[in-house]
């Protein structure tokens, strides 16, 4: 024992932070306590830990965004493309071969309009609802609100929009300049507070997605098929004006419908739908918290399943 | 002053299953039916059938204090440390944590190969827990402690593995929080490396941190910490200063010596094996040194006069098959006794095997390789961590350089002189 005894005493630390080399914890600041139990069922979110860690969603964000566009020739203007090519697609079978109607605006215009949102919520769900998944190394090792691996997913899928944002307002220019359509106003700083509601229908639907795909690896392959079944569930290529009016009430349930047909008379000054609009609001904020306090009731078993 | 970290009858219980990779909604939907079915006919508990990771454990560490948990593979160690940083939750029990916690459960985690070693010291960086601004004030040192100024713009992917854990392990090292926890993260790099990453762990107990520090290397739990917990199938067994826990594990590990035939692969006919265990000079053992000449004892039931053979299986700690021992190549040796119970002794060579654990299967056949009876894993050991030759090199498992040390002649052959 006395030998035992000698060799710890070389171990133990100094009373005194003798190590001048590195500075000892400060004592002043009172330390945060935490507590780890069993938690029970339904918890809230923790807004103030998220918003503790609100860096780590910005680093994620972009490292979403500098992993997608690195070792590629284009980068970021794939961004661009992608919808580009879908609205000349929608144009040429939609509106030129079915003469779909566009309320009056030119088709292109109207369906790029309609798209932009739609692949930004669609972008945001998919790569949001295999995010946890992906980032299975992160969560067995490390902790932090789970809720910013989706989150990054729905960040990195609002830069892109914003890219492609920007072909928007040339295009719409160039349709102005040439009369087709009045220069746009004041109102389309509106578009601010639509994406900011689309941002947290995407954000809910991906939490759920997520949190399901840690479980059920189903959801991986069932999202790309429900996606388009939403798509076309959504008046993006037609205005919701071609629905007949008893079956308008299908499309206001859909939350997106409300948005993205507000998204649309914002920019081209049509007459807004407040009605659709307020019902997105309500269905999109029942969404978000039912899938927030779901996360969290799932979130805990996430390193033990996935 | 208050304790840093306080745990009370900590309790994980995995559900054996819950672990499994995949569950499928239909898995689910079936599950679901057939469970009140199960409950009619008194299957309910085969339902539940559980691991408890880590039963009751309590402790409290003081700040300051540098704790090292030990325990063999499975004793609930990164369990412990998995709760403890809050990755998993306990199922039962409370830890009270007093100060901010960083936990390296490993190094790199985040890493991004895409990405070039400065977005990823960032990247890493935030991942721990540490602020833009703490790690733009610590950039230069973390990336002179890597020693990898010249690549800093270079993605990682082209880095070698060195040049890798160089940079993973120098993020991690300027963590600076009040407590940390680290799981065996000093196994990585060369000897060099791993020499300074010790270096810099005990810097890091020296400036009053309070570690709490998961390993297998007994020499550096004496070395650095103060105290020790000892954890064995869950539970905390013993509790004490480093120098003494780490030597009685080194002396006991009889849990892992005791016969299982949990993985029984057949039904035994004629021939079943009934014991088995191991012997070091004479002494029960199941925890070796490098170079030691073990034997394998087995106790066999004869219960029908026939002839057969005995083989050992050497597995590593992953189940993959190291080595193959059949009696029955040597025309002599093949059994024919009576009726009743015999002892086999098998004596293997002196163990040239990288530390770590590791099992061994045993069969007794017909020399045609049809089995009498078989158990895989009947028994466990373990390689301790231990230098091999004049020098001081620790060959393990872990390291990837395979399982068997590799007894080459190495001579000069020819020596050109221009």
């Amino acid at each position: 024992m006395s030998v035992v005894l000698g060799k710890q005493e070389e171990a133990l630390p100094p009373i005194l932070p003798a190590a001048e080399s590195l500075p000892a914890p400060k004592e002043t600041t009172t330390k945060p306590v935490t507590v780890i139990r069993p938690r029970n069922a339904w918890v809230p979110l923790d807004l103030w830990e998220i918003w503790r860690f609100r860096e780590l969603w910005l680093f994620l964000t972009w490292r979403d965004i500098k992993v997608r566009y690195r070792q590629t020739v284009l980068g970021v203007l794939w961004a661009v493309i992608q919808p580009l090519f879908a609205v000349l697609i929608f144009t040429l079978f939609f509106g030129r071969l079915a003469g779909m109607p566009s309320d009056g605006i030119p088709y292109p215009l109207f369906a790029y309009a309609g798209l932009l949102p739609w692949l930004f919520f669609a972008n945001a769900v998919t790569q949001g609802s295999n995010s946890l998944v992906n980032s299975a190394h992160l969560i067995t090792k490390v902790y932090f609100p789970r809720l910013l691996i989706p989150a990054s997913a729905v960040g990195a899928a609002a830069v892109d929009f914003c890219i492609a944002f920007t072909l928007l307002l040339v295009l719409y220019f160039w349709h102005a300049w040439r009369g087709l359509i009045a220069f746009p106003g004041l109102n389309m700083l509106l578009v601010v507070p639509l994406m900011v509601l689309l941002a947290l229908l995407a954000l809910g639907v991906g939490l759920w997605m997520s949190a399901l795909n840690v479980r059920y690896r189903d959801i991986r392959h069932a999202i790309p098929f429900l996606i388009q079944i939403w798509m076309f569930a959504t008046p993006i290529i037609y205005p919701a004006s071609l629905v007949p009016e008893r079956y308008r009430w299908i499309l206001a349930i859909n939350p997106l419908a409300g948005i993205i047909e507000a998204f649309r008379a914002v920019c081209f000054g049509l007459p807004m739908d407040w009605l659709s609009l307020a019902i997105s609001v309500v269905v999109s904020g029942a969404i978000l918290i039912v899938a927030a306090y779901g996360f969290r009731r799932m979130e805990k078993g996430f390193a033990d399943v996935i | 002053m208050a304790p840093a970290i306080v745990v009370s009858n900590l309790c994980k219980t995995y559900r054996l299953g819950s672990r499994a990779p995949y569950a499928t909604f239909r898995e689910a939907i079936v599950e679901t039916c057939r469970k009140p079915w199960k409950w009619l006919r008194g299957e309910w508990n085969r339902q539940q059938e559980q691991i408890q990771a880590l039963r009751n454990v309590s402790f409290r560490v003081e700040p300051g204090e540098v704790v090292g948990v030990i325990g063999r593979n499975g004793a609930g160690k990164s369990t412990l440390l998995k709760i403890l940083s809050r990755i998993t939750e306990p199922t039962h029990g409370e830890a009270r944590i007093h100060g901010r916690v960083g936990s390296l459960l490993e190094v790199g985690t985040g890493f991004h190969p895409e990405l070039t070693g400065r977005d990823n010291i960032y990247l890493n960086g935030a991942i721990l827990g540490m602020s833009r601004r703490e790690i733009s004030a610590k950039f230069d040192a973390i990336v002179s402690f890597a020693e990898l100024d010249r690549f800093l713009d270079t993605p990682v992917k082209h880095y070698s593995s060195g040049m890798y854990m160089r940079l993973a392990f120098a993020v991690a090292a300027h963590l600076d929080p009040e407590i940390l926890v680290v799981d065996e993260v000093l196994a990585v790099g060369d000897a060099q490396f791993q020499k300074k990453c010790l270096g810099k762990m005990g810097e890091v107990a020296q400036g009053g941190r309070t570690v709490l520090f998961v390993s297998h290397n007994m020499g550096a739990v004496q070395k650095i910490c103060s105290r020790a917990l000892l954890l064995e199938q869950g539970e905390l067994v013993m509790d004490g200063p480093a120098a003494e826990v780490t030597t009685h594990y080194l002396k006991a590990g009889q849990i892992e010596g005791q016969f299982s035939a949990a993985q029984r692969r057949v039904q035994p006919r004629k021939v079943e094996i009934i014991d088995a265990w191991m012997e070091h000079e004479g002494h029960r053992a199941s925890s070796f040194l490098f170079g030691d000449q073990p034997c394998v004892l087995i106790a066999l039931a004869v219960k029908e006069r026939c002839r057969f053979s005995v083989e050992l299986i050497l597995r590593q700690q992953d189940g993959l098959p190291v080595a193959f021992a059949p009696s029955g190549l040597a025309k002599e040796w093949e059994l024919s006794p009576d009726p009743g119970i015999i002892r086999v002794r098998c004596r293997l060579p002196p163990l040239t095997l990288a530390a770590g654990s590791y099992s061994i299967d045993l069969i007794a056949a017909f020399t045609n390789h049809s089995f009498l009876d078989c158990v895989e894993s009947a028994l466990a050991f373990h390689v301790e961590t231990s230098a091999i030759g004049e020098r001081s090199w620790a060959f393990r498992q872990s390291r990837g350089q395979g399982f068997l040390y590799w007894d080459v002649t190495f001579s000069l052959d020819v020596q050109r002189a221009d």
